[in-house]
């Protein structure tokens, strides 16, 4: 009986450039590979082109480095950046976790509604828990079921955006909440003029950090990308660690999906569509590999804020913002040569 | 002695219930298409009619002309996440080149969606990047650039070329139908009787072996994504001609998905070495009848998006089998 590796991203494990060794990555990677592999680990590299960024843009532009710019950028990242930890995560072991999208626009629905009912705490415990229970089924399915993880979150991708669509009347029902609420103060909020929700993300990253590099959950969510049968065989637990990941990634989307539609003070049912996507591109410019067994959250939030700069720049350009997605997408190509290059001898 | 014949018959019944299930997993796609035509004929009045199973057909034909080059894609062990921003760049450059006569336009469009298939396939093939990031980037940029193009105008086509695709028809059979069963054609024959087929097919099961045994690993990737490449762009001078427009912000959205979905319903596995063409266009006229049937019965969308997450779960839990039998 042959063992199905279910934990495979789509072409995630396919390194398919088999005489590469002699062409000109070869020659680069034989230079440093011990150097650059320190670089990318912890997101130095990442950090790097962040800090160059923002060194070149408050030259250019005397606003740039401003606090207020920095707080906005901060704070409309902030969302982004709590399903990126998430993201991170289950892409460490090798998954994929397509559904954040949809899970975000339901833990706005699902907070605001609960929030008018019964009030803030109520509404906070509810969006995770009924988020929770969306990233249980995609987790026993993968851990369990051994199935896909791209398929299966690609299926609640489209099963909870439905989910949504039906608890909003496709629309037609506004759940809002009053600005002046303390639920909307979890959007809305400062301390010492930095965002509620900056704050929370600040806290989220701390707490994840420390989980993924000092837990043996932590090691086991490492080990597992690293090779999931030597993981089974050392006796880890890794079904259960599994399915706890794709629980961890839907509640923290579903709770950044709140805080959303808490600044917001109103839940929308189509919002956050191709937020996988994009948090996918932080985590890989963060130099979390796909192919799982290596990542880091300093690096995601890293490529978040990466992410968020380049934005900042658009917007200083005067540029259509249009051209965020041309520019990300020309960055995101150019950092994944790069670390391939970089990481050649590494890599394969 | 009745221990061995109690392995016999546990044998012979296991090999009874891999063979059932194999069944299951390579046709259980048609069986589905079936049940649905069967529980249309009894139980939805005016549904199983020629003119609306012409109508029915017209809708997939795009979303199986993209299905169709990422079945290929992912027969490699790949995927192709850019083909939804390749086909509304596609329609924004028929308005960008309305001035030229329409076989041409569509010409260039189609040589576009190839260079962006040939991007796709260099990052893939020789830089060694995941298909799946290689890919994102352009679904970033693609349909920004399309929105950048048509600069938040939805133009008008006039050209009798490219609306003949739509409005045009061979022997009564509609023009996107006609094209859309073309591509199905030249995509079978590709994968059944080329070397090219084969090659694909090999790559996907072994990267390693193949390069080995002298298949041109990285040609073939190449080859791979332009395919996909060019039958996107293709889906989108098809849409563009049905729509009579250009549309930037809705053309080919979430068609990566779609396809996805119609690949993988239809058997093929994510973990390349297999593609099955047939079940592919079976799988995206299952999900069109299926979606098409909920309406007739006055469900909403959302109902039927919730369905759909069903049955692409079940799919591939009966796929499964194929791992443990």
């Amino acid at each position: 009986m042959t063992t199905p590796t279910t934990s495979t991203v789509p072409g995630g494990s396919a390194s398919v450039a088999p005489d590469n060794a002699s062409g000109p990555a070869g020659r680069i990677a034989s230079i440093g590979a011990g150097t650059t592999a320190l670089l990318q680990r912890n997101g130095v590299a990442a950090f790097g082109a962040l800090a160059l960024l923002v060194i070149v843009g408050s030259l250019i532009w005397p606003s740039f480095h401003t606090a207020d710019n920095l707080r906005n950028t901060l704070l409309g990242n902030s969302y982004i950046g709590i399903v990126a930890i998430g993201m991170t995560l289950v892409i460490i072991t090798g998954g994929i976790d397509l559904s954040v999208g949809s899970v975000f626009a339901l833990g706005g629905v699902v907070g605001v509604y609960v929030n008018n009912q019964a009030g803030p705490v109520a509404a906070i415990v509810a969006t995770i828990v009924a988020c929770g229970a969306i990233g249980l089924i995609n987790g026993m399915l993968v851990g369990y079921a051994r199935m896909a993880p791209f398929i299966v979150t690609l299926a609640s991708l489209f099963g909870v955006r439905g989910l949504v669509y039906q608890l909003t009347s496709a629309g037609a029902t506004t759940y809002s909440v009053p600005s002046d609420s303390s639920f909307a103060h979890l959007g809305t909020g400062t301390v010492l003029t930095v965002g509620v929700p900056v704050l929370i993300v600040v806290a989220l990253y701390f707490v994840f950090h420390t989980v993924l590099e000092k837990t043996p959950f932590g090691l086991t969510t490492l080990a597992i990308g690293g090779g999931e049968d030597a993981a089974v065989l050392m006796g880890l637990k890794v079904r259960r660690t599994k399915v706890s990941l794709y629980v961890i990634s839907a509640a923290l989307a579903g709770t950044a999906g709140m805080l959303q539609a808490a600044q917001l003070v109103s839940a929308s049912p189509i919002i956050a569509t191709g937020y996988e996507l994009q948090a996918i591109a932080a985590v890989v410019i963060g130099g979390t590999l796909l192919t799982g067994g290596a990542g880091s959250l300093i690096g995601t939030a890293a490529g978040v804020l990466l992410l968020g700069t380049i934005n900042a720049f658009i917007r200083e350009l005067q540029l259509d913002s249009t051209w965020n997605n041309v520019v990300s997408g020309a960055f995101l190509v150019t950092v994944v040569v790069l670390q391939r290059l970089l990481n050649y001898r590494r890599g394969d | 002695m009745s221990s061995a014949t109690a392995t016999v018959t546990d044998a012979v019944a296991r090999i009874d219930r891999d063979t059932a299930l194999r069944w299951t997993r390579d046709n259980g796609v048609y069986v589905a298409l079936v049940l649905i035509v069967v529980y249309n004929l009894l139980f939805t009045p005016r549904f199983i009619t020629l003119d609306n199973l012409n109508v029915q057909l017209v809708l997939v034909t795009r979303i199986v002309v993209v299905s169709l080059g990422m079945a290929m894609v992912i027969g490699t062990a790949g995927i192709d996440l850019s083909v939804g921003a390749v086909m509304a760049l596609s329609g924004a450059l028929l308005v960008q080149f309305s001035g030229l006569p329409g076989t041409a336009a569509i010409a260039l469009a189609l040589l576009v969606g190839g260079m962006v298939g040939l991007l796709n396939g260099f990052l893939v093939g020789h830089v060694g990047v995941q298909p799946i990031v290689a890919t994102l980037a352009f679904l970033f940029a693609g349909r920004s650039l399309a929105q950048l193009l048509l600069s938040g105008r939805n133009p008008s086509i006039h050209d009798e070329t490219i609306l003949g695709i739509s409005s045009g028809s061979v022997f009564g059979v509609n023009g996107l139908i006609v094209s859309a069963a073309v591509a199905v054609g030249l995509v079978a024959f590709m994968m059944r009787r080329t070397n090219f087929g084969r090659q694909l097919l090999a790559v996907g099961d072994n990267p390693r072996a193949s390069y080995l045994s002298g298949v041109p690993v990285r040609r073939t990737l190449i080859g791979v994504y332009v395919i996909s490449g060019v039958l996107a762009a293709w889906a989108g001078v098809m849409d563009t001609a049905s729509i009579t427009s250009a549309n930037a912000l809705s053309s080919g959205l979430n068609y990566e998905l779609f396809a996805i979905t119609a690949v993988v319903v239809g058997g093929t596995p994510l973990t390349g070495g297999r593609v099955r063409v047939v079940g592919t266009v079976a799988a995206a006229i299952l999900m069109q009848l299926l979606r098409s049937t909920l309406i007739f019965h006055s469900a909403t969308d959302a109902v039927s998006q919730m369905i759909t997450a069903v049955v692409i779960v079940g799919a591939v839990y009966i796929q499964r089998v194929r791992a443990r039998a």
